[in-house]
């Protein structure tokens, strides 16, 4: 029972390399595609790695480009065989690599669906703790955090990690610019366990142009602060959104941009990989018959799936035996040998 | 005494023809180019539409759109006459025509190198423009409830922040303006009464900017308030304090991005004139050779070809005299082939 046999007159033997040739050269191109997402991504990510903490996310765009520079070369040493195909005496050079290059194919088109995947899980971890460093302007290593988080929220239209409340729990104004000596202040850093200064305002960064009022974004719960102001009903103050979710939003917007362009490589992969197999038993078919012109059968596999995998499994398993003898033969020989003595006896 | 003359063989006027004729086609191309440098400049103007008092700027676009379409359709025109050049029949049928294209087309260009010049020249204009537009943006800011009018606090903002500047020349401007509206003031309250009665006009003014002005760059949470007052702040002195606000006016920063726009687009349109030049010299070799080629009667010969039959001087002169007597009528006693009876 052969899986999904196909006959294969010389015509369309020389259409389907034909064909495969024209797939291969633009599962090239769209090789490299892969790796320009990759850099795109990478350089993304970068401009965004002061405030995520989590460098993990850099293995997406470092599959992406790896598989980018695999697919290309596989790609390629696909159209090579496949100009080959028709030639019998080039033919036969190519025939042990092709069950490694079909093993290197499905690796590659799982790495990919594997780091599309990973990448959504991990856009949902990745905005780091960036607002509990934004004051922190005389640190090194840190002193353009609150430039970054300004920036941030200002391009992104949001305020804080969920919502404009994170900056009251937060001190975003540093020790150096607050009068000790006030009372107002000591008061304020007494009133709470860490000893941190929190007040009611958030930055200015934090103001949404649209608003028709002049942005109110200091003494925001305190109602007698500002006239004619309610922190509940006034909705174009601030921005409303947490940067948490602006950013995933922001992400998956870049996704839903990438995500069919990657669909549709993984799809030409797959289709390359078909077209191959048939090309290859075709192509070995028709060697093997006198007249090579004639008409030959291409399929996928040669046995049934549940056959391919008891055949698959028994070699394996000679291999890890790593060639001794098996014992059934051991005795089979041994049986001869004595029925051989037998007769010779008798 | 002709100007410019060259001898043409009959190869080297084939030659020529087909040359003008893929020089004519690349002119086309510079002529969509040109029309999308206007088109683009257009957009950008009207971007900040609103920060501009008068939409007089708008003619160097415009002008650059139409050269740019007659452009084309010029040089397309001259492509198809300089591949029928390439034989003296088919000349025939443009010989008339050929004169007056020239003509038109050596105006045409004239017209690109105005438009060229433009681009350098409309500086001026655009400061004043920019200044009385931002002027009364800056004074309209706080009518978010008038109608045409309640997008200006919106475009005002957006536009300190992109282009990191504050207010006209600086942030003081601010200072003189009143840009907090009537409904957002307690006038009850006597700090704010003391305010408005302490001006003219009834003002609302404090020494505070719009959040918009606030810096980035500044290691110091943004002081938009009392900006003046060192008091009000701990450890501040307005005077050293450089980052807290975009110390750049906007009309400086609009100013120099429209400038660099404006420069490129000027260069660009000048090398264009330069390749039209160039062309209209060619076809007109074209043109007097192959007049010079029906003169002399045998189309294979050698011909001349020239810029001006005659030396400048003459050549005005006649022109001169063709435009004098262009009015007059015809007169018995000045025809040379009557007999007046005296």
């Amino acid at each position: 029972m052969v899986l999904m046999k196909i006959t294969f007159p010389l015509q369309r033997r020389v259409r389907l390399a034909q064909g495969l040739w024209l797939l291969s050269w633009l599962s090239v191109l769209s090789g490299g595609f892969l790796f320009c997402l990759g850099v795109y991504l990478k350089t993304e990510l970068i401009r965004r790695a002061e405030i995520m903490d989590y460098t993990d996310i850099h293995v997406v765009p470092n599959i992406l480009m790896m598989v980018g520079l695999a697919s290309i070369g596989t790609n390629w040493f696909a159209s090579r065989v496949c100009q080959d195909s028709l030639d019998a005496t080039r033919f036969p050079r190519w025939k042990p690599f092709l069950l490694g290059w079909f093993a290197m194919a499905v690796v590659l088109c799982s790495l990919l669906l594997a780091a599309m995947v990973l990448c959504f899980a991990l856009i949902l971890y990745f905005l780091g703790n960036g607002i509990r460093f934004y004051r922190d302007t005389d640190v090194p290593g840190r002193c353009f955090q609150k430039e970054t988080i300004d920036r941030l929220q200002m391009e992104l239209r949001c305020c804080g990690n969920n919502n404009y409340r994170d900056w009251f729990e937060v001190q975003w104004i540093s020790n150096r610019y607050l009068d000790f000596t006030s009372k107002e202040v000591k008061d304020r850093v007494r009133s709470n366990v860490d000893g941190r200064y929190l007040l009611d305002g958030v930055p200015f960064s934090c103001c949404n142009p649209a608003s028709p009022r002049p942005c109110l974004h200091t003494q925001l719960l305190d109602r007698n602060a500002h006239y004619n102001f309610e922190l509940q009903t006034e909705e174009l103050n601030l921005y409303n959104r947490g940067c948490r979710q602006a950013l995933v939003e922001y992400y998956m917007g870049l996704m839903n941009r990438i995500g069919p362009g990657v669909l549709s490589v993984i799809f030409m992969q797959a289709s390359v990989f078909v077209s191959l197999r048939y090309l290859q038993t075709a192509t070995e078919g028709a060697m093997a018959l006198e007249n090579p012109e004639d008409d030959s059968e291409g399929y996928l596999l040669e046995k049934s799936i549940p056959e391919t995998i008891e055949d698959c499994k028994s070699q394996v398993l000679t291999l890890l035996k790593l060639g001794p003898v098996d014992p059934g033969d051991a005795e089979a020989p041994a049986e001869d040998k004595g029925a051989a003595d037998a007769a010779t006896s008798g | 005494m002709a100007v410019g003359k060259v001898t043409f063989t009959k190869a080297e006027r084939e030659k020529l023809a087909q040359l003008l004729w893929l020089l004519n086609w690349i002119s086309v191309l510079t002529g969509v180019i040109l029309f999308s440098l206007g088109l683009f400049l257009r957009v950008e103007i009207q971007k900040r539409q609103e920060v501009m008092s008068d939409q007089e700027i708008l003619y160097v676009p415009h002008m650059l759109i139409t050269t740019g379409l007659v452009a084309c359709c010029i040089n397309f025109l001259g492509g198809k006459i300089c591949y029928e050049c390439t034989d003296t029949s088919k000349f025939l049928r443009w010989k008339l025509v050929l004169l007056p294209y020239i003509v038109c087309t050596f105006f045409f260009t004239f017209c690109v190198l105005v438009g060229a010049l433009m681009c350098y020249s409309i500086r001026n204009q655009l400061e004043e423009s920019l200044f009385l537009g931002l002027r009364n943006a800056m004074r309209y800011y706080k009518d978010t409830d008038t109608p045409g009018r309640c997008f200006l606090k919106r475009t005002v903002d957006l536009l300190q922040m992109q282009f990191q500047c504050c207010g006209n020349a600086g942030y003081r401007d601010w200072f003189h303006v009143q840009w907090i509206s009537n409904r957002y003031l307690d006038m009850t309250s006597s700090d704010v009464r003391d305010r408005l009665r302490s001006n003219v006009e009834g003002k609302y003014l404090m020494d505070g900017v719009p959040f918009s002005c606030c810096s980035t760059l500044s290691p110091r949470p943004c002081i938009q308030q009392q900006v003046t007052n060192n008091s009000a702040h701990y450890n501040y002195r307005h005077q050293t304090e450089q980052l807290n606000l975009w110390r750049r006016g906007c009309r400086q920063a609009l100013l120099d991005h429209y400038t660099s726009i404006m420069r490129s687009i000027g260069l660009i349109v000048l090398l264009i004139w330069l390749f039209e030049l160039l062309v209209l010299t060619g076809v007109r070799y074209l043109q007097t050779a192959m007049e010079n080629v029906l003169r002399l009667g045998n189309p294979d010969c050698e011909s001349d070809g020239w810029i001006l039959e005659n030396s400048l001087a003459e050549t005005a002169r006649s022109n001169f005299n063709i435009i004098k007597n262009l009015g007059k009528c015809y007169q018995v006693d000045d025809d040379p082939n009557i007999n007046p009876v005296s």
